[in-house]
């Protein structure tokens, strides 16, 4: 995903990361969660909250804003995660296998929340998965990597439309595009 | 909640094995004929309870104002000095060992000694209590802060948090589960720190604590005084330790396992 917004004032963290578990601390319910970068950047108090229910809003967990994570699913944890790193409007947005620990039907439904939030947002996401699946449903511009070296194998703009959703899954050019992820992926093993 | 998980039902068990251990007491000392004065029988401790119940409340107010004195001190500290020791590696290994030296310290035998070093009152008592109950409280709270999940030590330098909001805001709140652990281990060493003190303190006018009233109950022969002010002292420990339990509900119970 590509686009960036460069612009940086109080409470903007050009930077934001999102782990492969979703790493809340525990004993903060969900809107001090979302909070805790501003909080820690010195974003006063008000603004820091109304900042923190406008991206809880964001990722569809309104109604949880008081919950603790041990009251959340894993999908629901992750899409905390995920608001906590946005909520300091990132130009940058790092996400290491953030759904890879979820069942299949989650992480397609995170995986379509994601691609609106980038279309809402406007940050540019780089997203590491091990899913040619996730890869090319998510990406404008996809990268394949080598097992060992890390080198690069294939660098495509995929050639899918802008508005994406659960059908696209089931369209013969979205075939195409995981088939030319996985035959490079195929060549990285040699 | 079930009604068995109630504190009536948690509470009826334990109260029940206590009443049977009684009873069977008493009644291997009225058909074996031991002696009292080498153990008295419940029915005896209970009645001292009664009679005495003036001089042993007075006993238990002054133990109890030492015990938690000390074990304020250990509770605060032992807190500071696990703070000061997790943040820096040197001060860990220069200083860590010897903090050992509280554990590991016979009490018996420096007991005597915080007489001279403190002045007579109740000073060396709570100084006793602070030796014996403050190591459970670094170690446990120190384990504690070192085991901060690095992935959010990562997120709070990403976002350039400040050193003392790493500590307020993430050491400090993960490390609370064992600094309860701590205090609970720490809440019943106090107790007996002061008691030992207690035991070489002799009579000061007026203070006499549980463990004076012990000694002097013994070389007196009077074991039913002395079994009820043990009883007391015991039941300060599991006082001390409910309260301790307590606090570690209010504080953990919305989101630590340990409590729900």
């Amino acid at each position: 995903m590509l686009n960036a917004d460069e612009s940086e004032k109080a409470g903007q963290s050009p930077i934001a990361y999102v782990f492969q578990d979703a790493h809340l601390l525990p004993w903060r319910n969900v809107l001090n969660n979302v909070a805790l970068p501003l909080e820690l950047m010195r974003v006063e108090r008000g603004e820091r909250l109304e900042a923190s229910r406008r991206t809880i809003d964001l990722v569809g967990l309104a109604d949880a804003a008081d919950r603790y994570p041990n009251q959340l699913s894993g999908g629901m944890r992750m899409r905390v995660s995920l608001a906590r790193a946005m909520v300091t409007e990132p130009s940058l947005l790092l996400l290491d296998e953030p759904f890879a620990a979820l069942d299949e039907i989650t992480r397609e439904r995170l995986d379509e929340q994601l691609r609106q939030l980038w279309s809402a947002a406007g940050m540019t996401v780089v997203f590491v998965t091990h899913s040619t699946n996730e890869a090319a449903f998510l990406a404008q511009r996809a990268i394949v990597l080598s097992k060992r070296s890390g080198r690069i194998i294939e660098d495509r703009m995929l050639e899918l439309p802008a508005q994406r959703t659960g059908p696209l899954r089931a369209t013969p050019g979205f075939a195409g595009e995981v088939r030319a992820l996985y035959d490079a992926l195929e060549r990285g093993e040699r | 909640m079930r009604a068995r998980d109630g504190i009536i039902g948690r509470a009826i068990p334990p109260a029940a094995v206590f009443l049977a251990a009684v009873v069977v007491w008493e009644i291997i000392m009225r058909t074996t004929g031991i002696p009292v004065y080498l153990l008295p029988r419940p029915s005896a401790v209970l009645r001292s309870l009664a009679v005495d119940r003036e001089a042993l409340a007075g006993s238990l107010g002054w133990t109890a104002l030492a015990a938690l004195s000390g074990f304020a001190a250990s509770a605060i500290a032992g807190a500071l000095l696990a703070i000061g020791l997790s943040a820096s590696t040197f001060l860990r290994r220069a200083i860590y060992p010897y903090t050992l030296f509280f554990q590991t310290v016979p009490i018996v035998a420096i007991a005597p000694m915080l007489l001279f070093w403190f002045s007579p009152g109740l000073e060396p008592v709570a100084v006793c209590a602070f030796v014996v109950s403050v190591f459970p409280v670094i170690a446990n709270t120190l384990d504690g802060l070192l085991a901060t999940d690095p992935a959010l030590r990562d997120l709070f330098r990403l976002y350039g948090a400040h050193p003392a909001a790493t500590m307020w805001k993430l050491n400090l709140p993960s490390a609370l589960p064992n600094v309860f652990t701590g205090l609970r281990i720490a809440a019943g060493l106090a107790v007996i720190g002061t008691v030992v003190a207690e035991f070489f303190v002799g009579q000061i006018v007026g203070k006499v604590g549980l463990g004076v009233r012990i000694v002097s109950a013994i070389k007196e022969s009077r074991t039913d005084l002395a079994f009820a002010a043990v009883l007391l002292a015991s039941l300060l420990g599991l006082a001390m330790f409910g309260g301790v339990n307590l606090a570690a509900h209010m504080a953990l119970r919305r989101w630590h396992a340990s409590e729900q």
